[in-house]
């Protein structure tokens, strides 16, 4: 059973949280039943994720800060995996 | 091995309870005298604080009952200053509107509350209290304030029946989660096993029932479902291993491995008012005794399993054998598994209606058990 999974203005579910792992230095997602860890990438994404700005508004706003790079796609991929993991979802759901 | 930094800090803010589940995986002291002289606000607080300086990233608020702590909401604050992620597990009768709010404000980011069944008579006789009605309103009271909603409940012979009806009411109450935890006899429940444990059948139709629902329900509520350890013939890894990842913190300051470990003889126990906590988790007797130890009949496991389950259950091999150091009995190479087998087939001569007094969980009740 595969919904297909529309993502436009992603958000981290109710009860989810991004924090700085000081102690392992890397950022991990907190939710109820556990924590996991970030790379920086994932971290960089997650931390747009408002609930304002779209999925192209984050993309925009990383490739500035690469150089202009075209990163739509790889930012696509990467909350579509989180949204399959339940760590992300759409600020309409 | 190195030792890591743990994730997890159990704490114990309170023995005391409204309630009285004969399940109760309290230990059977609750009532001695030690653990009436709880630690302070400030004891608590410095304890989180050094928690988050140590790398902890969840706290469970816990007990025995948190909420009977008037400054729950004040360590909840401390908390998040800290960095933890905190999740408040109650019986839910004390979460009133006033502080519900307040935990909203200090920042509390779950509440977990337990249920004894779905049939309120059953869940008031079951909790040995009339509670089912307050704990159905501070779940709704939960998802009003907009926290995300986690239901417990434990299983065992007198609901595991209604497993259907339990998770068509955790659904009404918009969970986000259901934990379905088949008792695990630790506490009274060691004391209670006769009148709790199911039967074969019964464990088979709750699996399908699960199975069921999680295909109609599909990915909006999370149904866990933990089976009992006697019913398999390996054990589970215990806490995720002997103070690997988790501490759990009584309500007096005694800093343990898990919930059950003050019932093994001989382990001298450190105390956050004596040291402090870092210096604790890597250096005291009790974290260490058993962090690197392989009980002698996994040394030659046929299954080559010890990194899955680590030999499982330091507290239920004493419980069961006597000795903290077997191999847990539930494994089937234990030499003591007969005593997880006979139990089992115990419980299946019963049957599903055979009874078995409760012994409720008082503080009185521990001298008398
Ligand atoms: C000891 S209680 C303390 C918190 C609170 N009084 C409550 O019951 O929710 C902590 C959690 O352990 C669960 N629990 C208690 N006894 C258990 C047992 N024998 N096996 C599995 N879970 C148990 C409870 O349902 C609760 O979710
Ligand atoms: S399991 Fe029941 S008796 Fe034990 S602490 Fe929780 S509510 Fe109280
Ligand atoms: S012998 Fe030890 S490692 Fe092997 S299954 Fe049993 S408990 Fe696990």
């Amino acid at each position: 059973m595969t919904e297909s999974l529309r993502l436009e203005v992603p958000v981290l579910p109710n009860g989810f949280r991004l924090h700085w792992d000081k102690v392992r230095e890397r950022h991990v997602l907190l939710f109820p039943e556990g924590a996991i860890g970030l790379n920086p990438t994932a971290a960089s994404v997650l931390e747009l994720c408002d609930g304002r700005r779209t999925v192209e508004d984050i993309a925009a706003e990383l490739s500035q800060r690469f150089g202009g790079a075209d990163v739509l796609a790889d930012v696509e991929n990467l909350l579509l995996d989180l949204a399959n993991r339940g760590m992300v979802a759409d600020v309409s759901q | 091995m190195s030792v890591s930094n743990p994730l997890l800090l159990i704490a114990e803010l309170s023995y005391k309870c409204p309630l009285h589940c004969p399940y109760c995986s309290n230990p059977m002291t609750i009532g001695d005298a030690k653990y009436a002289d709880e630690l302070s606000t400030e004891d608590w607080s410095r304890v989180f604080r050094e928690a988050g300086e140590l790398g902890v990233l969840q706290l469970a608020l816990t007990g025995g009952e948190p909420l009977v702590r008037k400054d729950a909401e004040e360590l909840t604050r401390v908390a998040k200053e800290a960095g933890l992620y905190s999740n408040l597990i109650t019986a839910g009768t004390p979460f009133t509107r006033t502080r519900a709010e307040a935990l909203k404000e200090a920042g509390l980011d779950n509440v977990q509350i337990s249920i004894q069944d779905s049939d309120p008579v059953s869940s008031d006789h079951i909790a040995g209290t009339k509670s089912f009605a307050k704990k159905i309103e501070a779940a709704h009271l939960a998802r009003e304030l907009g926290f995300p909603l986690t239901i417990n409940v434990v299983l065992h012979r007198k609901n595991l029946d209604r497993i259907e009806e339990i998770i068509a009411l955790a659904e009404e109450l918009g969970a986000r989660r259901v934990e379905l935890a088949n008792s695990q006899y630790q506490g009274w429940a060691a004391v209670n096993r006769e009148a709790l444990m199911p039967t074969r059948e019964q464990l088979e139709h709750g699996e399908q029932v699960v199975i069921a629902a999680r295909e109609r329900i599909g990915p909006k509520m999370e149904l866990l479902w933990v089976l009992p350890d006697y019913y398999e013939d390996t054990p589970k890894p215990c806490m995720g291993g002997w103070a690997r990842d988790a501490m759990v913190i009584t309500p007096n300051g005694d800093v343990l491995p898990c919930q059950a470990a003050s019932s093994i003889p001989g382990l001298e126990f450190d105390n956050v008012r004596d040291r402090p906590l870092a210096e604790i988790w890597f250096e005291s007797d009790a974290m260490n005794r058993f962090r690197d130890f392989v009980p002698e009949v996994c040394k030659t496991c046929p299954l080559g399993r010890f990194e899955v389950d680590l030999g499982g259950c330091r507290c239920q091999a004493l419980a069961l054998t006597g000795d903290a150091g077997n191999v847990d009995p539930v494994c089937q190479f234990s030499p003591h598994h007969a005593l997880v087998t006979d139990a089992v087939a115990s419980a299946n001569r019963l049957g599903r209606n055979g009874d078995g007094e409760f012994v409720y969980r008082t503080e009185k009740a521990t001298a008398r058990v």
